[in-house]
């Protein structure tokens, strides 16, 4: 069985449809990249998987695990082991990195029965994680994200997910705003990550961090539908010839991604 | 629908939990208010005749004046002809001398507000000087502060064994003419807390009052005076939760404080008293007026207040920074939910040398919640060296509810320094929506973040009271966050 089924899923926000019959399947153990131009849904897809309530599926469904994944709640939805990796991760000024990170994973280990950690586990548990994310202490006891630098927001998402430990993990974006080092950090703490009981979705624009995150799986995404699949050298054509090649329309402006 | 502004609803709808009105009966004097209504009071209370005569002449004064309108609230005109001035327990006339003398009633009462008294006698290491409705009924802890010079009672009490040090401060830092609120309190006020720490003292635990409003349409009119010696220093906790009831209630509380050469004085309140229903029903009026004179050098006055409750509240904590070197604090969490309505913050008035306020104002406001934060800074021409920092931050739960600041600032020496910061933010869908998917429910996310945003003023609250505080402002915005 799939881990994750994805069933001609349609979806709108307000009055515009944006995905327009989305199907998909995940396994364990692999790595599915979307590609598409700006404003194919790539990001639409992302945040509904994640059970964002501005955006309401008008049809299909959507098996995780062999649950209706649309019927649960974001929170469950994340304790059940699906973690997004935001594009634009959010601020929360007062509240430590750390105590967040700690209130997270606890709430996923009460959701499977597991004792809650207290500080001096908790810290004992993320140690090794933060050296390979090279996230030094000063950042976890600041704010979430307050302040940060674009590198180290997308950093901490990763960091979180390797805390967290999901089985569907989702990065929307994740190489967007990022040099080529902070890119290659972000990419070994994913490849890091990678396991037979482990699934990823790795939605991006371009094909730079398919170089350092190789997928098995490559779809390209285009007005709300996967146009074409295909193995890692999808990417490769894509690269070479632009979304031009496969007659598509970059629409820079379309989706606001509210 | 979303979900969170689901959950901002759900938490708004939440009903006050502590609603109710325990069955004692009162011992009242007729509605309406006259010369003979205060000497009615003043006689009760067995009140020497200097006390009757600055009640008369507060009165008097009264009668001159109007209500003030230029807080940011909006309310009916209050009829001061139809409230009752005065209420005592039955069980006063028993004068309880311990709490096995005291109604059990009274005590089931404070039962379901989470205050046995008995506990915290043992527990918590707290004397507490119990407020029902107008008198105090329970004060524990005596013997042990006797012993150590400190007088901590009733102000009843404290007029009939202490009359020379009632006389010699009531009055001095808020002046029986003060305001409006404040010179019908001075007329007519009925118990309260009265508190003096001999010189060197350090008082050796938290004082802590309880305040209740209990009988049908009696305005509590509460007068605390604290004085701390040379070099003493005490912290005092004042908390209160009222019964569910209809009409709107009066309170015009007065509180006064005294700090002399490096004495310290640190003033913590939770204030909950019932806030009307979702639809603005009900509530109490709570125009209070508070302030605390630095007279020493290197005094220093911190007020810490969480403010949930009240259908209006009108309070501007504030010092007069008098002695060299002396410190004045305002710390401050003000929610406003459904129809609440908050206008309140402090006013720093310096006027000796080198003296130094901080002001750390949190305003949060949800439902139909309308928040104002109002503040004067006034630095007088020989306050050399004054400094002053402020940090006024709004935050604002749906779109419905408003936040509005007012800083005033008046500077008239050159060398001083005052740094003023504000901000406002909403607690976003997509906050809620970050902690969600990281396996947070809406609750805890909104619980969350609101406590982030408020830790600078709960760090200075006292270990239990901060507890409280956070329990209280999850309660407020229960259901208002989905």
């Amino acid at each position: 069985m799939a881990l994750l089924e994805i069933k001609d899923l349609h979806a709108t926000v307000g009055e515009r449809e944006i995905l327009k019959g989305i199907n998909l399947k995940v396994n364990a153990g692999e790595v599915h990249a979307i590609m598409g131009p700006n404003g194919s849904g790539k990001s639409t897809l992302a945040q509904v998987l994640a059970g964002r309530e501005l955006y309401h599926v008008t049809g299909g469904e959507v098996t995780y695990d062999g649950k209706d994944l649309l019927a649960l709640s974001p929170e469950d939805r994340a304790r059940e082991g699906i973690f997004l990796a935001f594009q634009y991760p959010v601020e929360i000024p007062g509240v430590s990195n750390m105590y967040f990170l700690k209130a997270a994973l606890n709430t996923i280990r009460k959701h499977h029965d597991l004792p809650e950690l207290d500080a001096m586990d908790f810290l004992e548990r993320i140690r090794e994680k933060m050296s390979a994310m090279n996230m030094d202490q000063t950042l976890l006891n600041r704010p979430v994200n307050t302040g940060f630098s674009g590198g180290e927001k997308k950093r901490n998402e990763i960091f979180q997910m390797a805390v967290l430990e999901p089985r569907l993990a989702i990065l929307d974006e994740t190489d967007s705003g990022l040099d080529i080092d902070a890119l290659k950090l972000v990419a070994a703490g994913v490849n890091a990550m990678r396991s037979a009981d482990r699934a990823m979705v790795v939605v991006t624009h371009y094909q730079r961090l398919l170089s350092e995150i190789v997928p098995d799986f490559v779809h390209v995404l285009a007005e709300g539908r996967i146009v074409k699949s295909g193995g890692k050298e999808l990417a490769l054509e894509l690269e070479e010839g632009g979304y031009a090649a496969l007659g598509l329309q970059d629409e820079a402006e379309a989706v606001s991604k509210a | 629908m979303s979900d969170s502004s689901n959950t901002i609803e759900t938490i708004a709808n939440q009903e006050y939990k502590w609603g109710f009105v325990s069955d004692i009966e009162a011992d009242a004097i007729p509605r309406g208010l006259s010369e003979d209504v205060v000497r009615l009071i003043a006689a009760k209370k067995h009140e020497p005749e200097w006390l009757l005569e600055w009640r008369l002449k507060a009165y008097r004064h009264w009668l001159t004046m109007t209500e003030p309108t230029w807080a940011n609230v909006h309310y009916p005109k209050i009829d001061y002809q139809d409230i009752i001035y005065y209420a005592a327990p039955k069980s006063k006339k028993d004068a309880p001398k311990s709490l096995g003398e005291v109604d059990p009633e009274l005590l089931r009462t404070y039962e379901k507000l989470g205050i046995p008294l008995k506990e915290r006698e043992i527990l918590a290491g707290v004397a507490v000087d119990a407020v029902f409705d107008s008198v105090s009924v329970a004060t524990t802890f005596k013997a042990k502060l006797k012993d150590m010079g400190v007088i901590f009672g009733s102000f009843s009490e404290a007029v009939q064994e202490y009359p020379d040090l009632v006389k010699q401060y009531l009055g001095t830092v808020v002046p029986s003419s003060d305001n409006f609120f404040a010179a019908l309190n001075s007329a007519v006020f009925s118990d309260g807390s009265f508190c003096y720490v001999p010189k060197g003292v350090r008082c050796p635990m938290e004082l802590s009052t309880y305040f209740r409003i209990n009988a049908k349409d009696t305005g509590q009119f509460e007068r605390t005076l604290i004085i701390a010696d040379d070099g003493a220093y005490v912290s005092y906790l004042e908390g209160c939760t009222a019964p569910m009831r209809d009409t709107n209630q009066l309170h015009a509380a007065v509180v006064e404080l005294v700090a002399l050469d490096r004495a310290q004085i640190k003033y913590s309140t939770v204030q909950n008293w019932y806030p009307g229903d979702k639809n603005g029903k009900g509530g109490i009026y709570n125009f209070v007026t508070k302030r605390g004179a630095c007279r020493g050098v290197n005094s220093k006055i911190s007020w810490t207040q969480v403010e949930t409750g009240s259908a209006i509240t009108w309070k501007y904590p504030s010092c007069l920074l008098i002695g060299d070197h002396s410190v004045g604090e305002f710390y401050s969490v003000a929610l406003t939910n459904n129809y609440q309505q908050a206008d309140t913050g402090t006013k720093m008035i310096h006027i000796g040398k080198n003296t130094t306020s901080t002001i750390v104002s949190k305003g949060i406001s949800a439902g139909h919640g309308q928040n104002t934060y109002r503040g004067g800074v006034k630095i007088l021409k020989n306050a050399t060296g004054a400094r002053n920092y402020s940090q006024c931050d709004s935050m604002l739960l749906g779109d419905q509810c408003g936040a509005h600041t007012f800083p005033y600032l008046e500077v008239k020496n050159t060398s001083s320094q005052v740094e003023h910061e504000a901000s406002t933010s909403k607690i976003g869908e997509d906050q809620i929506f970050y902690c969600r998917q990281r396996g947070i429910s809406s609750e805890d996310a909104v619980s969350m973040i609101v406590h982030g945003f408020c830790k600078e003023v709960f760090r200075e609250l006292p270990m239990e009271f901060a507890v409280e505080a956070q329990k209280l402002l999850g309660v407020s915005l229960e259901g208002s966050v989905g």
